[in-house]
């Protein structure tokens, strides 16, 4: 027997502690691990989507380069068109994103005839170099995106979207 | 009449000094405006208060026409504001009533800071008011997203943006927000009505109660 005796008081505030405990965590787990299911669910590596740009028609000039693909969001899929700036750096294909880094607009090529050499956001003047580099002061914090990309029976075909690999 | 249902009911349930600890309190000189003009700053607190009720009011009712699906959520706001008869007031009230909330607290905010209300005893309803602006933006940015217009989505894509930009658990919160890691759609919609609807009210009004027990509690500053 214990030198510290457990009284009937404490024995009863630990027995409907540790009920109450365990009848709260089973309210609350479920509903929990409900909210948070987006976060633990596994994604499948993306397919690559084929393109019908031929590699052949490429050169070192990027050119934009129109895809479409079915997009599962829960119970909705819908067709979803997207693009890239897809161009060759020697006998590698280089895809990037459109997306802006400072707030999501669209990129251009050349657009701006200042710097035709140069991809330009219209929104707030954005600029980066080819490799998708942004171009210090302006808006843009970091380098364009870029898609997994490789060539497949001679057309071009996009893969997951990852963070810039080449600047 | 009304005196004699008052008194029956007042006889079984003693309900007088109930209504007496709510409704009786003292309201000093120097925060009656018809004492001073000038005491028109006192009434922001409860000018945000008002402005809050009409809120939870208007939104309960144009949840009676408003539907969380892409497919559905903007043909139902367009037909809520231009066919249902007074659709564009309700709307309105809603619209227009949460711009002027974050007004009233900002006002507020400035009225309690300046008088010094926040100093001891009074730490911790500063605390719980600055959680109540907090809830009350997070209503802003939820709400600002079920019309689901074009403002509203591109909006959504530049918050949800800038909630993934904290450190270490952006990720998660920016998934945790949208319901899915890449896609901005059905999940985000459902889950922003969820919280604008159910969640962050909840927290709004048990903030509220615990706000106006300690004002209760601790009575109104006093005069500068």
């Amino acid at each position: 027997m214990s030198n510290n005796r457990v009284s009937r008081r404490q024995f009863l505030g630990y027995t409907l502690t540790g009920v109450g405990g365990f009848m709260a965590a089973g309210m609350l787990m479920p509903m929990v691990r409900f909210a948070v299911d987006p976060i633990l669910q596994q994604h499948d590596a993306g397919d690559f989507i084929l393109t019908d740009t031929a590699v052949a028609d490429l050169s070192e000039e990027p050119v934009r380069v129109d895809f479409a693909y079915e997009q599962v969001d829960a119970w909705y899929t819908s067709e979803v068109t997207s693009s890239a700036w897809v161009y060759k750096e020697g006998d590698k294909l280089v895809a990037l994103s459109p997306v802006c880094k400072h707030l999501g607009c669209t990129v251009n090529w050349a657009a701006d005839p200042e710097h035709p050499t140069q991809f330009f956001c219209p929104c707030h003047a954005g600029r980066y170099e080819k490799n998708g580099q942004n171009v210090a002061g302006t808006p843009p914090l970091g380098p364009l995106d870029e898609f997994e990309v490789e060539e497949r029976d001679g057309f071009v075909a996009l893969g997951a979207v990852k963070a810039n690999t080449i600047v | 009449m009304l005196n004699k249902l008052y008194d029956w009911v007042d006889e079984r349930l003693d309900i007088t000094p109930i209504w007496r600890d709510i409704a009786d309190h003292e309201v000093p000189e120097h925060v009656n405006p018809a004492h001073h003009f000038s005491a028109f700053v006192y009434c922001f607190g409860g000018l945000t208060f008002f402005i809050t009720v009409i809120q939870i009011l208007s939104g309960m009712f144009l949840t009676m026409y408003y539907v969380p699906d892409i497919e559905n959520a903007w043909e139902s706001v367009y037909y809520l504001q231009n066919e249902v008869a007074f659709g564009e007031i309700v709307r309105g009230m809603h619209h227009w009533g949460a711009s002027l909330v974050v007004v009233m607290i900002f006002l507020h905010t400035l009225r309690v800071f300046f008088t010094g209300s926040y100093k001891k005893p009074r730490e911790l309803n500063w605390i719980v008011g600055v959680m109540l602006f907090g809830v009350i933006l997070g209503l802003s940015f939820t709400g600002y997203l079920l019309p689901w217009d074009m403002k509203a989505l591109f909006a959504t894509k530049v918050g949800i943006q800038i909630a993934a930009s904290v450190p270490l658990i952006g990720e998660s919160i920016k998934v945790l927000l949208a319901g899915d890691s890449t896609i901005l759609g059905a999940q985000t919609l459902t889950r922003f009505f969820a919280i604008h609807v159910f969640f962050l009210p909840a927290a709004l009004l048990g903030l509220l109660a615990a706000h106006f027990i300690m004002i209760r509690r601790q009575g109104i500053s006093g005069p500068l």
